[in-house]
Order: C-alpha cells, then sequence, then structure tokens
C-alpha cells in the first residue's frame, strides 16, 4: 500500500515511525539512560557501564567483572544455568498447574490428559521432568566446579553453606515433585525414598508422619507435598538464592584466578 | 609564635626546678631572648670538652668551635638541602663525633635543651629553636612521643587491582547465550523424549524392583551393606553436615590445586564414590535389588 503512492518507500516509512517510537516519552521511560534499546545510544564505555548500572540487573552483575571469570571454562556457566533452569521450570510448572488436581486418580488422569489432550502439554510437561533432573544435574556439578576452585575460602565461607541449603532444597523439590504424576513409578520411588526418614534415630516416626501425612503414602501425601512443590519449597529456595546471589556480589564477585 | 598551653609550662617549669636550675631559667619564647648564654653551653656539656680537640676531617661541617660559622641559608640555596636538615645534620655529627655545636650564621648562640622542649619549633625558619647542646643529665626525658601516623595508614587499599572487562557485553552475552542454548536443548530434548508415565498409583501391586529417585539411588545402594540407620540416616546426615562444614574445616587458604592436594582427594573421593555407588544403583541392580549386568538383563532405571 505504501509502495503504491510512489513518494515514500515502505522501509522508510518503518524507519521513520521506528525513530517516532525511539524517541518517544513512553519508550525512553521505559528504558533507562544508558539502555541499548534508547534512542542515540552509542558504544562507550561510560554506556557500558550505565547498561548494568541502570537496569535490574544491577542486582546480579557488577559494573565490571574479572576477566577471567568470564571464561566459559572457568564456571561452565552451571550456577547461571541452574537458576535458567529454575526459571524454565517455575514457567511450566505454572503451566501444569493450570491442568492439575492433586487428588487420589485424579491427579493421574491430568498427566494423562496433558499428553494427549492438551496443546503441548505433553512438550511441557517433559520440558518439566528433564529441566528437574538437570537441574539436580547442574546444581550438584556447581558444587563440585566451587569447591576445584577453592571459591569457599573466606570470605565465602558461608555462601557455601547457602549453596548446600540450595542444593537440599533443589533435591526436596525434585523429590516432591517425583510424587505428583501418581502413577506406579511415582508412587513406590517415593516410598522408598521416604522410607529412609523412617530410620532417624528418636524422631524417625514423627519425621516419617509429618512428611508423607501419616503412617504411610496416601492421597492426603500427594496434597501436602503437591503444596510443599509449588508454594512451600520454591518460596523458601528463592530466599536463599536471593542471599546466595547478592553474598556472591558482596564477598568480592567471582572467586580469583588459580 | 605557637602558644604553649599552661600545663606545659608549668609542667616543664618543675622539671627545670628538680634538676636544680630556676624556673624563670628559660622562657617559652626561647629564639627570642636567649636566657643563657653561650659559654653556657660549654659549661654544661662535660662530654662535649673532650673530643673537641680531635676534629675529623670527613667532617668538614662540624669544624671547631668558633671556627668557621655556617650560613645554611645559602646552603640551601646551593644544595638544595632545607635549612633545618642541614642544621639537624651537623648536630647529629656534632653529637656523634663529640664535637662541639658549630655556630650557624642568621642565629643566636646555641641554647639549652630545655628551650627546644619547651617551645616547639613554630613558624619555622630563622625563628626556629636554637640549636641545643645537651644541658640536661643523661636519663632525663624532655621529650614525649604522643603519637606516630604512618603515610597511608588511614586509608588502606586491601584489594589488589584486577584485570576487569565491562559487564555489559561481555558477560550478558555469554548468559544469553548460554540461556538461549538451555532452552533450545531443552525444548529439543523434550519434543523427542518423552517422560516416563506408568500405569495408576496401586497400593497393592508394588513393583520388582522398586527404586527410589536417581539422585537417591546411592543411598538404597548403600541400604544393601548397611544398616538402615547408618545408611538411610546417618551417612547422608553427617555428609550433609560435613559438606556445609568444609569451609571451616579447610582452613588452608590456597586454592592453586597444587596446594591442596589432600581437600581435593578427599573430595574427589566422596564425590566418585557416590557417583559409583548412584550408576551402581541405578544400572547394576535390577529384581530384588540383586546385582544385574544391563546388558543381560535389561535396565531397572526409570527417570
Amino acid at each position: 500500500m505504501a509502495d503504491g503512492d510512489g513518494k515514500v518507500g515502505l522501509l522508510e516509512r518503518v524507519k521513520e515511525a521506528g525513530s517516532h517510537i525511539r524517541t518517544s516519552q513512553l519508550w525512553s521511560s521505559i528504558f533507562r539512560p544508558g539502555s541499548p534499546f534508547r534512542a542515540g545510544y552509542n558504544d562507550s564505555p561510560r554506556n557500558r557501564s550505565y547498561v548494568i548500572m541502570n537496569n535490574v540487573l544491577y542486582h546480579l552483575h557488577p559494573v565490571k567483572v574479572k576477566r577471567h571469570g568470564v571464561r566459559l571454562s572457568y564456571t561452565l556457566c552451571l550456577g547461571g544455568l541452574s537458576f535458567f533452569l529454575f526459571i524454565l521450570l517455575t514457567i511450566t510448572g505454572i503451566f501444569l498447574m493450570f491442568y492439575y488436581r492433586p487428588t487420589s486418580p485424579a491427579a493421574f488422569e491430568d498427566i494423562q490428559a496433558l499428553s494427549t489432550n492438551i496443546a503441548f502439554g505433553q512438550l511441557v510437561r517433559n520440558m518439566h521432568r528433564w529441566g528437574a533432573h538437570a537441574m539436580v544435574l547442574t546444581v550438584f556439578l556447581h558444587m563440585a566446579r566451587v569447591f576445584y576452585h577453592g571459591a569457599y575460602k573466606p570470605p565465602r565461607e558461608f555462601n557455601w553453606v547457602v549453596g548446600v541449603v540450595l542444593l537440599l532444597l533443589t533435591l526436596l523439590l525434585s523429590f516432591t515433585g517425583y510424587l505428583l504424576p501418581w502413577d506406579q513409578l511415582a508412587l513406590w520411588a517415593v516410598t522408598v525414598g521416604s522410607n529412609m526418614g523412617r530410620y532417624s534415630p528418636v524422631i524417625g516416626d514423627q519425621v516419617s508422619f509429618a512428611l508423607v501425612g501419616g503412617v504411610q503414602i496416601t492421597p492426603d501425601t500427594l496434597l501436602r507435598w503437591y503444596v510443599l512443590h509449588v508454594l512451600f519449597l520454591p518460596f523458601i529456595i528463592v530466599i536463599f538464592m536471593a542471599v546466595h546471589f547478592w553474598r556472591v556480589r558482596k564477598d568480592g564477585g567471582i572467586s580469583g584466578p588459580l | 609564635m605557637s602558644e604553649v598551653p599552661e600545663h606545659i609550662l608549668r609542667r616543664s617549669a618543675k622539671a627545670r626546678a628538680a634538676e636544680g636550675r630556676s624556673p624563670d631559667e628559660v622562657p617559652a619564647t626561647a629564639p627570642s631572648q636567649p636566657a643563657e648564654p653561650a659559654p653556657a653551653a660549654a659549661a654544661t656539656a662535660p662530654l662535649e670538652a673532650a673530643p673537641a680537640a680531635t676534629p675529623t676531617a670527613a667532617a668538614p661541617a662540624a669544624a671547631t668551635n668558633g671556627g668557621a660559622t655556617r650560613d645554611l641559608a645559602a646552603e640551601e640555596a646551593q644544595f638544595g638541602v632545607p635549612a633545618n636538615l642541614l642544621r639537624r645534620g651537623a648536630m647529629a655529627r656534632a653529637k656523634a663525633q663529640g664535637t662541639p655545636v658549630p655556630a650557624f650564621a642568621g642565629e643566636s648562640a646555641p641554647a639549652t635543651v630545655a628551650v627546644a622542649t619547651a617551645a616547639p619549633t613554630g613558624g619555622g625558619g630563622a625563628a626556629a629553636a636554637p640549636p641545643a647542646a645537651p644541658a640536661i643529665p643523661e636519663g632525663v626525658r624532655t621529650q614525649r612521643l604522643l603519637t606516630v601516623v604512618k603515610a597511608g595508614a588511614i586509608q588502606k587499599v586491601k584489594t589488589e587491582p584486577h584485570d576487569k572487562v565491562s559487564t555489559w557485553p561481555h558477560l550478558v552475552l555469554i548468559e544469553f547465550v548460554a540461556l538461549i542454548v538451555i532452552t533450545v536443548a531443552l525444548i529439543v530434548f523434550s519434543a523427542f523424549v518423552d517422560a516416563p508415565l506408568l500405569e495408576l498409583a496401586n497400593f497393592n501391586e508394588q513393583p520388582n524392583p522398586s527404586k527410589a529417585p536417581w539422585y537417591f539411588l546411592g543411598l538404597q545402594e548403600l541400604l544393601a551393606y548397611f544398616d538402615p540407620q547408618v545408611a538411610g540416616v546417618i551417612i547422608p546426615g553427617f555428609g550433609l553436615l560435613g559438606l556445609a562444614m568444609v569451609p571451616y574445616v579447610d582452613r588452608n587458604p590456597a586454592v592453586r590445586p597444587s596446594d591442596r592436594k589432600l581437600a581435593i582427594m578427599i573430595f574427589s573421593f566422596f564425590l566418585f564414590a557416590s557417583a559409583i555407588l548412584t550408576i551402581y544403583g541405578s544400572f547394576f541392580r535390577g529384581p530384588g535389588f540383586n546385582f544385574t549386568f544391563p546388558w543381560s538383563e535389561g535396565i531397572f532405571f526409570d527417570f
């Protein structure tokens, strides 16, 4: 249509509209000074600092990082991948929650329906499951990486302890989610796993009772673990993650080169 | 001229009285009105008298008393060394060699040390306290050290400068690529491999073997060897506690792998042990949790 009038080409019109949008008040109110999306951005050291400083990323990253820490071979991005996977699991998990009822036969039927009736249901469920296993793996490998770099040494001792708590919470999140499909695999894997808690000295029966909500796994356990899985444990792990990331920065960023 | 607090004046007067001199002997404003004339310097300093006869050639500045008078201002102009340093050097040399203190041009005759302590050298230059002969007996302290302020002691820079790069674009770009890669990898993998779903949970029919999730299979493997209380509670409990205590047990500050072989060996031992146990429990345990080869009887393992 724009080509038809022969005066202004479509490309120019789009460009003009683009620059009009980028100089608008709305646009510049969204993207703070220094943002590469802002009109007139140029790649200067000052703007490179502003990109981080004027960005929510400033909560995670300083303006400058040690050069060796940027190398992929140093961190293998394992901590970051664990965090990305947590976000992916949150997104896919919310999707799954729309179609899931944590009651006895319904839970299993809903998972079956996800595989057959619901658009992208099977894909999202697969992503959630494989992502969860991958997260356990990346958290574990991240811990090993940190150990071999001696990155737990002062002043980072306490952040290592926070990291151990995060590892435990990751395992618990994975374990509570394991029961939710309510199939034979889920039921008996969780039975075997949670039976171990019963052998705790002195408080074994109480631990087991609190965990499964009874002397053995019942549909009540399903509801209990569902709430733990979608509310309680994510809430706790987010708090610990916030402390973990904050301490990484406060303790001087990534640990020094070997 | 700096003001001397009254209590200091009183104290110095008292000290002088204790030495057996009259309190009004030395006023605070010494340089302008030297109370003790020059001859007194020689008289009160017996240690000066004896070696005065042997001046050394190595110290031309320390000429015999009453000899050449040094013009410090001229020397300062000539050598670029501040006059007060020149004077201090000459004094020190004179003291070390036991020669009399030289006279300096533009200054009054040497007064006593007590003058210098009572009236700190304020104002500088010619108005500074004149060189002092040791008029005070050995062992009597006339000065006090208040404090030593080291240069740079107030703001201490602890961290070494590091070689740094801008987070944007260097780090953010890598993280973004990692995010894309992991998302795409997960989607592609999930498109081809379905999550397992067996039949509805049935309390009356336990599958054989029943296995815990893979990350607990190392512990389940331990259950085959140890009492449940040991394998299920004590080992994982102490394992987790020990893991959390690593930074407080390993007090070695070194990060270089060659400097912390023991720590790496111990950690690697547990790492490989748990990996082997997990793999063993996952793939080499069949019905009844008995040993099996995965290639002969199949894999009894579900993710």
